[in-house]
């Protein structure tokens, strides 16, 4: 459960090894907190990122989770509540970046980006907010992106599974208005990570570790929506409003 | 379900964790119904929703409110014992046993609280040192059981399950109704003493010497003040007023009781509330200077006395958006110093609010669950946005328990179960017993999810 100040019991992180989803786990680790469950495709891959939020009268396990294994989510999620018990915190966190030549030689790897980052990422938070609305509290972060504000040509197939799911968890959040639990959307723009190693940064990019406290600290102000770096909201108001012309012409990266 | 039932949001009353469930207001006939159609999530009973955490929630199950009327209420004038129902509220009650002469025999802070919560949560006031909890004044009550059975008992009768009701935050069955025994009053008086103390010593050796000598004694400090001014202090002991104390022209009248009601906070506050260090910093300058320092036998009425704060409708708004936590703990005799240091280190954060009471308690009763031991307990509203504020409370929650300490669970909404386990000894005990009559769970709360209560 979660508490007055909310600090939470139990957090489970959806892509185990996603750098923003375990720095948020770590953001929300409280003496409170007794247990993390980090579910992945591979678990024998999470021991350097259970080692690293180890501690005291903290339980952090590994389990086994595909996004893209759609069926197998309604059994997933039993089976993590039958462990752990409620759920106080979920963060969908997992989704593949791929890049945009992959796709553009091979139709099949767009798809497959698609299908886990968008049906899959449906798939598991149905399951996790069914779950909510029965244990009648919850918060599931969801882990958006400014690439789907508006899709630019440098990788508008991942773009589009981030604006699919934004709209998606938009409605979401809706839906659980008096529920007694909650779903925020968290939009960070460029973040230096294992994922984007190599890749060249644009202006206003973060880290994990921002991204973790401004949405730590917007989840305990119970906000819907936040962006981080924050001034991205603004950049986007404008973003969103350029001529294609130009927008075609922003760099690759 | 058969029965209207309707899915609401609930939080305690400092409005912080809210969690969703379905609630009823239901007469006692009704209660075996929800009990038959409730799911795996259970059932809680709720009183006026006057804990400060997440005791009177359970998210996902089932939420019952007991009707019940002061007027059905059975008053026994010679033996001065009453029989009500357990949805009754205090506040129902005085207003048909003071101008009969009785007053109940323990009242917290607030008359909004139900007779079933008071004993839920064995409640405790200003005479705790002389006269004990509430479980310590009821004679019998009626219990039921999960699996739907009434049973009658009381401290000769059934006494281990009583014993585990009594504190037992509603998770060994529903309370249905009480037998306790109430206070004879001559006159709806009280006569007060005023003491302002300079700081937390001189409170502490004032309460230590003098509270015996009278029924009821409170202490309001100010948390916000540190060095040789730390825990100033305003003492107020006091008596039932006797008739022969009053002039001729009050003594006409001397049962009169009318409770006011100045305002109510409406539900629109800025989310950011009026609760600051600037206001409260404000606030306390003035409270303590209003006070003499040293005043004897001044009157003032039961609702000025013991329940100041209710002529305030819904003054938990104030806090805004954010909410507010109550946190409350005791420590035993002997640990003044430890008391002290907790002290500075609350007032060093700068996050009380105005409202901090200081109480020396007396000896305890035996329920497992029960709060009150022999020693000190203080109480602080703090507003929940505090920056800083869980670390603050964990570290104090380690001060309590190293000092043999504890958290009172109807106010608590932050500590851990490893803080309950340390401060309540005999939580397996009270365990075992709750298990014995609870073996499908069917009773459960937030609190008890969160505190590994069941």
């Amino acid at each position: 459960m979660e508490n007055a100040v909310g600090e939470v019991q139990n957090i489970l992180v959806l892509g185990g090894r996603s750098e923003i989803g375990v720095a948020i786990a770590r953001e929300l680790l409280t003496p409170s907190t007794q247990r993390v469950t980090l579910a992945c495709r591979r678990p024998d891959e999470t021991l350097d990122v259970e080692a690293s939020l180890s501690r005291d009268g903290l339980r952090v396990d590994s389990v086994i989770f595909d996004g893209a294994d759609t069926p197998t989510h309604a059994d997933f999620i039993d089976n993590v509540v039958a462990t752990s018990g409620d759920l106080d915190v979920v963060i969908l966190a997992f989704g593949l970046l791929g890049t945009q030549e992959e796709c553009d030689d091979d139709a099949q790897s767009a798809v497959k980006i698609a299908h886990t980052n968008y049906t899959g990422a449906v798939s598991i938070a149905m399951e996790v907010t069914k779950r909510f609305r029965q244990q009648g509290h919850g918060r599931l972060i969801v882990l958006s992106s400014v690439a789907g504000e508006r899709t630019r040509k440098a990788n508008y197939v991942y773009g589009s599974t981030k604006a699919g799911l934004d709209a998606f968890a938009q409605g979401l959040s809706d839906a659980m208005v008096g529920t007694g639990a909650s779903v925020m959307i968290v939009r960070p723009g460029f973040v230096h990570s294992a994922m984007t190693t190599g890749m060249k940064a644009v202006p206003f990019s973060t880290t994990p570790d921002v991204v973790a406290k401004l949405t730590v600290k917007g989840l305990r102000a119970g906000k819907r929506i936040i962006w981080t770096p924050g001034i991205l909201r603004w950049v986007f108001m404008v973003m969103r409003h350029l001529p294609v012309t130009i927008w075609r012409r922003m760099p690759e990266g | 379900m058969e029965t209207d039932d309707t899915t609401s949001r609930l939080t305690g009353w400092g409005r912080t964790s809210p969690s969703s469930a379905r609630t009823a207001e239901v007469s006692r006939s009704d209660v075996a119904t929800f009990i038959k159609d409730s799911n795996r999530r259970g059932v809680l009973m709720r009183g006026l929703g006057r804990s400060y955490g997440d005791a009177a929630q359970n998210a996902g199950g089932v939420v019952l409110t007991l009707k019940g009327s002061a007027q059905e209420a059975i008053l026994d004038v010679d033996a001065g014992v009453l029989i009500a129902g357990a949805g009754v509220s205090l506040h129902d009650l005085l207003k048909v046993i003071v101008p009969r002469g009785f007053f109940v025999p323990v009242t917290p802070g607030t008359r909004f609280v139900t007779v079933g919560g008071a004993v839920a949560s064995d409640i405790h006031g200003k005479n705790h040192h002389g006269e004990g909890s509430f479980g310590n004044h009821v004679r019998r009550l009626t219990l039921m059981l999960a699996d739907g059975t009434i049973h009658e008992i009381g401290p000769d009768q059934n006494p281990t399950l009583f014993w585990a009701t009594v504190g037992g935050m509603g998770l060994t069955g529903v309370i249905l109704d009480v037998t306790f025994g109430l206070i004879p009053i001559e006159t709806s008086l009280c006569t007060v003493n005023t003491i302002r103390c300079r700081n937390i010593d001189e409170l502490i050796e004032e309460m230590s010497h003098g509270d015996d000598d009278h029924r009821y004694s409170v202490a309001w400090a100010d948390l916000l003040s540190t060095g040789s001014r730390l825990g100033r202090s305003v003492l107020w002991r006091g008596d039932h007023t006797k008739l022969a104390e009053l002039s001729s022209k009050d003594a006409a009248q001397p049962l009169r009781y009318e409770p006011r009601h100045l305002a109510s906070v409406p539900p629109v506050v800025p989310s950011f509330g009026f609760v600051n260090k600037l206001s409260s910093s404000l606030f306390n300058e003035l409270w303590f200077r209003k006070e003499p320092r040293r005043k004897e036998g001044g009157h003032k009425s039961i609702p000025s006395y013991f329940h100041p704060l209710d002529a305030i409708g819904s003054w938990n708004r104030l806090y805004g958006a954010g909410g507010f936590l109550q946190y409350q703990f005791a420590l035993p005799f002997g640990r003044e110093d430890e008391l002290r240091q907790i002290i500075e280190k609350v007032a060093v954060s700068k996050t009380a609010s105005p409202l901090v009471v200081l109480k020396r308690f007396g000896a305890a009763n035996p329920a497992p669950l029960s709060f009150p031991m022999p020693g000190w307990t203080l109480t602080v509203d703090i507003p929940a946005r505090a920056e800083g504020l869980g670390t603050l409370l964990h570290s104090v929650d380690e001060m309590v328990m190293q000092s043999g300490g504890r958290h009172y669970l109807a106010k608590d909404a932050h500590t851990t179960p490893t803080a309950i386990r340390r401060g309540y000894p005999r939580l397996d005990e009270w365990k075992q017993i709750q298990r014995s009559v609870d073996p499908g769970q069917l009773w459960q709360s937030d609190l008890a999810r969160r505190l590994e209560l069941i």
